[in-house]
């Protein structure tokens, strides 16, 4: 479930003016950008950034990376674009790194739906001019390579359908791999990028009738080559997404200084989602609410707006 | 009594491909029975004499007019589907009837546009439950990384092209021809990856420089290579390929799977084959009846939109 709060009635023209009002003249008045942006879906979002244009001959994202900074900026600059752009920039942003994010572009392509994962291939071409796979390619090598283009280029079958042959016999080769480390990545590849999320959930619950231990457990650890750091999120994200975002949340916040990027990323891509979810996970994982770790984590209006996303109440 | 003229055109009504309709008409509609016996006994190719004192059907000859008959309702058929799951039943049965038909996949994957390409993945979800790339995984062989990686490709198709990568991926191309074992070219991770993620346009100009670079075409130095010429031809040079299955369907002794190809060609090449021109002339001459006019009329249209 998702946690912003959007009221009943929005006047897309009024929230331009009121954005406009935020920004104009000597410095800019954040809590006026949170309170309107901070309660605005996607499509509102869009309409808003429409209006803004209409009337003022000027895109309202640009106006706000210059008015804005630091993490804030980023994270209303994020929160503001089309879910499939803001994920295409995620990924990019992922891959052009010195030591490119793998698991960001696992995390898009095994927790997006099927169609929406398409969506993201045909933002980021108009981004980039380049295809979301050819970039991953030319980033990255090896297994890992094959891993993760296979993920992005992947289209599943959307379905409820299962074969309980196949999810027995492909949790035994999970498992053969898991087991003697001995990964048979071809094997692995192929079943984790081309099977339906369903089919993948009956394979991991066999694994998991059969062994005794869930998959992710018998992958611990956060060591291990390249191809294993990436192996993991894959699994995670496919396995229980839920459960990787309440993970990534709680790294994020732990770490000796707070990993903003993950943060904000997490918060803003799953806003609109299933973040409620997470943080009951969350709750019941830690035993603290998530918006009070964040509040004592974060400042400012960084903190505000990660909190209004998170639903809190003005 | 018939005449010899009779049983040739009898014999040639079913001598080309598809079948002359007309023809039979005429022939079998004036025959009685004393005229048709005699069409029996003369004609050596579809009937022998049986045992038991009466002239039967080659049974080889019935499945072969079977094909035939076919033809004209696999065009039309072919030719009425929506595009998207028009390649979406191609592929599948690509994958189902085995390794000699896997250059279909690879025709699909490589000469539709990207978001043709993507509309046949969706459409292979609803006819058929799965994704192709799970279907694919049925494949044993070592074509089936080339393919799953072709099928899931999304491609750019915008204009702008790094032509020095251009340059140096026309090196890796040629030095895991060249170098490495050619047997382990399927295998070969670096030429898959750039044969399947890179824009048409990315790999025209790598084509270009290779040839410019080597002094014989990508093409040219992967005869022999089955399915990884017809990728290179597909996303290069898809002229070249295109002609080439359409003068293997028109050959003298060409079998059915190869005349199968003129219908698919043909039905779904159609724009590009006026403009470009490259249908063999003889197709005039060995076409028939019905089939023939089907085809014919294809190609004279195909610029109509």
């Amino acid at each position: 479930m998702a946690t912003i709060d959007v009221p009943e009635q929005v006047s897309v023209l009024a929230d331009a003016e009121a954005l406009r009002k935020a920004c104009k003249g000597w410095g800019t008045d954040e809590k006026a950008i949170i309170s309107v942006l901070g309660h605005r879906n996607a499509v509102q979002r869009k309409q808003i950034r429409l209006a803004y244009e209409d009337l003022y001959q000027e895109d309202l994202i640009k106006r706000l990376e210059s008015e804005l900074s630091g993490d804030f900026e980023k994270a209303v600059y994020r929160w503001i674009l089309d879910p499939a752009d803001r994920d295409a920039v995620l990924a990019n942003v992922a891959i052009k790194k010195l030591s490119p994010d793998h698991h960001v572009i696992v995390e898009i392509s095994c927790t997006r739906s099927p169609e929406e994962l398409l969506v993201v291939r045909r933002a980021y071409q108009a981004r980039y001019k380049h295809s979301l796979e050819e970039d991953v390619a030319a980033h990255t090598k090896g297994d890992t390579r094959k891993l993760l283009v296979a993920l992005v280029s992947a289209f599943r079958y959307d379905g409820e359908e299962i074969n309980t042959r196949v999810a027995n016999s492909e949790a035994k080769i999970l498992h053969e791999a898991v087991k003697d480390k001995e990964f048979n990545h071809e094997e692995i590849i192929r079943i984790l990028s081309t099977r339906s999320k369903m089919q993948l959930m009956a394979t991991f619950n066999r694994y998991r009738d059969d062994h005794g231990t869930t998959i992710t457990k018998n992958l611990e650890g956060d060591s291990g080559d390249e191809f294993l750091k990436t192996l993991r999120p894959t699994i995670r994200c496919l396995n229980d997404p839920k459960k990787y975002f309440e993970k990534v949340l709680r790294n994020s916040i732990r770490r000796v200084g707070t990993d903003e990027d993950a943060l904000t990323r997490v918060i803003v891509t799953r806003a609109e989602k299933d973040l409620k979810d997470v943080k009951e996970l969350y709750y019941k994982r830690n035993s603290v609410p998530l918006d009070q770790a964040v509040a004592k984590d974060t400042t400012g209006d960084y903190k505000a707006l990660l909190l209004t996303l998170l639903g809190k109440e003005d | 009594m018939a005449l010899p003229v009779d049983i040739e055109a009898l014999d040639k009504a079913f001598s080309g491909i598809g079948v002359d309709e007309k023809s039979l008409i005429s022939i079998l509609t004036n025959s009685n029975e004393e005229h048709k016996r005699s069409l029996r006994k003369g004609s050596s190719k579809l009937f022998i004499e049986d045992e038991n004192g009466f002239e039967r059907w080659d049974q080889s000859s019935i499945k072969i007019l079977k094909h035939q008959f076919n033809r004209f309702r696999d065009a039309v058929v072919l030719s009425l589907l929506h595009p998207w799951e028009r390649d979406a039943r191609l592929i599948e049965k690509a994958i189902r009837k085995g390794p000699k038909h896997y250059n279909v996949i690879v025709e699909v994957a490589c000469t539709r546009s990207s978001d043709q390409l993507l509309g046949a993945r969706k459409a292979y979800h609803s006819l058929f439950h799965h994704s192709i790339e799970e279907h694919l995984t049925h494949i044993k062989g070592r074509e089936r990384k080339l393919l799953v990686a072709l099928v899931s490709a999304y491609r750019y198709e915008g204009t702008g092209v790094n032509e020095d990568v251009a340059k140096s991926e026309a090196q890796i191309l040629y030095e895991a021809i060249n170098n490495g074992d050619k047997n382990k070219l399927l295998d070969h991770e670096d030429a898959i990856m750039i044969l399947a993620t890179r824009s048409k346009q990315h790999l025209q100009a790598l084509y270009r420089h290779y040839s410019q670079s080597y002094g014989k075409t990508l093409a040219q130095d992967l005869e022999g290579e089955g399915i990884l010429k017809d990728t290179v031809e597909c996303l290069c040079t898809p002229q070249t390929y295109f002609t080439r299955v359409l003068e293997a369907a028109v050959k003298e002794d060409a079998d059915e799977e190869s005349k199968r190809a003129l219908t698919r060609v043909i039905v779904t090449q159609k724009e590009q084959l006026v403009q470009e021109g490259f249908v063999p002339n003889k197709i005039q001459d060995i076409l028939l009846g019905l089939y023939k006019d089907f085809l014919l009329a294809s190609i004279a249209s195909g610029d109509i939109k």
